[in-house]
């Protein structure tokens, strides 16, 4: 013992927790409900407190072989399965299987006269019965103020809503008692001094005519719980609960790298693209490119086998399919395979937090790697700035934390200005910002990738291009006049071009005359041999000549000799050697 | 007795309670009193038949039914107030 200061977690005795099966509560709880302890739910008329009370009840017998009992002083049973039919709960099926009970209390004040001393015992040996004919561990009280119209004696009622609570709680069972709201406290009746363990609040707040549902854990005795107001909705999957708060920064941070569908610009985010679980703003004007850039996005995540829901704020997915296809990109067969997921709603049809509400439901059933938010600016309508901020925030907080990256786009009303309305930026990791600048008559679009964490990126504004083939990004043309983009671009194009075929057609002009000079000197070369050859020729001649002469004249002086008879004998005929000279 | 005058009345209990005592007794004397000869008292103990509370709508222990003459008439209590049993039940008293 000694050296022993704390407990191990679960040495010491702990209140167990009876899981409602409603998605997020049970974060919200740690676990779940109090288990064998009633719990006290309160809210306003159409708060969803008998839907809340009947979901618990089917998820106790569908998922945690936990039967129930539904004590209803308001609605009829018809009226409740009918109720709940929309959601597909099929509680005849379980009463028929012996999981759920429903037990339907008939107060009227009119019809009851009273006479001396009573108790409701009538009332505990009834939910006696119904618990113990199908063993249940599960009971809903929905909602017992009734009894306080039915019956006179408030006295006498609030004794026994006591001794009720406490008999709850020795059944062991789990019980969640409903209660309307009431002028400054919980309950109109202060069914809260009697259930103490676990207050739950629904709230349905109406701002600029829309409505949210939002929860809160008022209390929750022995156990930590969330204690910010959460908001839910109630649609046809049920109850879903946003546990989300802005307060964890606690999500890793991952190497792996996402494509961004558009080659050129995964060039310049390292040739790599996004990293994995990071969030990106795109943000632009009217026109600039924003969902293209968006719907590369999810079509490279889904050619790579990943999944990624689509949230399409303003157009319906038949559209943003339709006009996708005009730059080459099919979304409609990921969404065939089950890999792309639409999930289009008007922003104005409900408020922020239900659609984080929604947007979380969908997010954690579909289970994506990369969702798409297509315009965030939309939800502007839906929520003043502030609210629309908080909302982001939660939002980016709740993908990252599950490691999805997420692409949003913001419209920005003028499309230069770099603080965008609602001031997400700073949530975010990549900002891309799409420009759709006018010049010399006419506009050209223009990206710009103002931020990208954790990697060198390229500083450079490129020409962004919308072709049948997708997204192109061009260097644009960086010189005296300026960065120079469209038309002006193409016609300065050409006027490089142009030069650059003159300086060609130059140098090949230059070229040839040299060869032509080289030709004519080589000539010249020829004819100055030639001549020096002739003229060698003229000497070896002339030389030749002069020796035959010299020979002639001494064999005429021998012949002259002769004839003179000087007594030299002559040793040939001197006629024949002229003959030889005449004959050349 | 006939059919339309006479009287046929359950008396819902939870077992030997002082309550349940104190009804039975009152309903007696209030009968006897009122509508001799023409009352027919039936007792039910939902500790022994507890699935009678649901079937007949049973919140309130003791509850007295009126089944007969129609329409049907609901008192609880243990009946200590003799006026307002008469006039739940719609007796006019002798």
């Amino acid at each position: 013992m000694a050296g022993k200061v704390r407990a191990k977690p679960g040495d010491l005795p702990s209140i167990g927790k009876s899981p409602t099966g409603i998605g997020g509560l049970d974060e919200i709880t740690q676990g779940g409900l109090p288990q064998g302890r009633p719990t006290l739910l309160c809210g306003s008329a159409g708060c969803g407190k008998t839907l809340f009370g009947m979901t618990f009840l089917y998820n106790g017998a569908v998922e945690y072989n936990e039967p129930g009992v539904f004590l209803a002083f308001e609605e009829r049973p018809d009226d409740l399965i009918k109720n709940v039919g929309s959601l597909n709960y099929d509680i005849e099926k379980l009463i028929a299987e012996k999981k759920l009970a429903i037990d339907h209390v008939e107060l009227e004040r009119s019809k009851i006269a009273e006479s001396g001393e009573y108790d409701l015992e009538g009332l505990f040996i009834r939910l006696g019965f119904a618990i113990d004919s199908i063993g249940a561990k599960r009971v809903v009280v929905d909602t017992i103020e009734t009894l306080f119209g039915g019956l006179e004696n408030e006295q006498l009622l609030r004794s026994e809503l006591r001794r009720l609570f406490e008999w709850l709680k020795e059944k062991g069972v789990t019980a969640v008692i409903t209660g309307e709201r009431g002028e400054g406290t919980l309950t109109r009746y202060g069914l809260e001094e009697y259930v103490a363990d676990c207050v739950i609040l629904l709230d349905n707040r109406v701002h600029d005519q829309l409505s949210t549902r939002r929860l809160r854990i008022v209390k929750y005795r022995g156990s930590a719980h969330g204690t910010n107001e959460y908001p839910f909705i109630i649609d046809e999957q049920g109850i879903t609960v946003m546990p989300i708060t802005s307060s964890g920064l606690h999500h890793g941070a991952s190497n792996e790298r996402l494509p961004s569908g558009i080659p050129d610009l995964d060039r310049m985010l390292e040739g790599k693209g996004y990293y994995k679980g990071s969030s990106i703003l795109v943000s632009g004007m009217a026109g600039s490119g924003k969902s293209t850039v968006a719907a590369h996005f999810a079509d490279a995540t889904c050619a790579a086998g990943h999944r990624c829901i689509y949230f399409a704020m303003e157009e319906s997915p038949p559209q943003i399919v339709r006009n996708m296809r005009s730059v080459g990109i099919d979304l409609q067969k990921w969404v065939d395979k089950k890999l792309l997921r639409f999930s289009a709603r008007r922003p104005s049809l409900f408020g922020l937090e239900t659609h984080l509400a929604s947007m979380y439901r969908d997010v954690t059933e579909f289970d994506p790697i990369a969702v798409v938010i297509d315009p965030m600016s939309a939800l502007l309508g839906a929520g003043v700035t502030g609210d629309v901020h908080a909302m982001v925030l939660r939002l980016v907080d709740f993908l990252k934390s599950r490691g999805v990256t997420a692409l949003v786009t913001n419209l920005g009303v003028s499309g230069e200005n770099v603080t965008t309305e609602i001031e997400i930026s700073s949530l975010m990791d990549v900002w891309l910002l799409l420009y759709n600048r006018e010049s010399n008559g006419e506009h050209n679009r223009q990206l710009y990738l103002l931020k990208s964490r954790g990697m060198a990126h390229s500083n450079q504004v490129r020409e962004f291009i919308m072709s049948s083939d997708g997204i192109k990004l061009r260097e644009a043309y960086v010189g005296p006049e300026g960065v120079l983009t469209g038309s002006a671009r193409r016609a300065q194009e050409a006027k490089e071009e142009a030069a650059v075929l003159i300086r060609h057609q130059d140098i090949e002009r230059r070229s040839r005359e040299l060869e032509r000079r080289r030709r004519e000197t080589a000539a010249q070369i020829e004819i100055l041999q030639a001549q020096l050859a002739n003229e060698e020729a003229e000497v070896a001649l002339l030389n030749h000549e002069g020796n035959a002469r010299e020979d002639q004249l001494a064999a005429d002086r021998v012949t002259m000799g002769a004839g003179r008879q000087s007594g030299a004998r002559p040793d040939k005929p001197a006629n024949k050697s002229k003959m030889r000279l005449d004959s050349k | 007795m006939t059919e339309q005058d006479g009287y046929n009345l359950r008396l819902y209990v939870a077992g030997q309670t002082p309550k349940s005592i104190a009804a039975i007794a009152n309903l007696k004397k209030i009968c006897d009193q009122h509508l001799p000869g023409r009352y027919e008292i039936e007792i039910i103990d939902l500790m022994k038949d507890p699935a009678l509370a649901m079937r007949h709508q049973i919140v309130a222990i003791p509850t007295l039914i009126r089944q007969l003459p129609e329409p049907m008439k609901r008192i609880i209590g243990d009946l200590s107030n003799t006026e307002r049993v008469l006039v739940g039940l719609d007796i006019q008293p002798n």
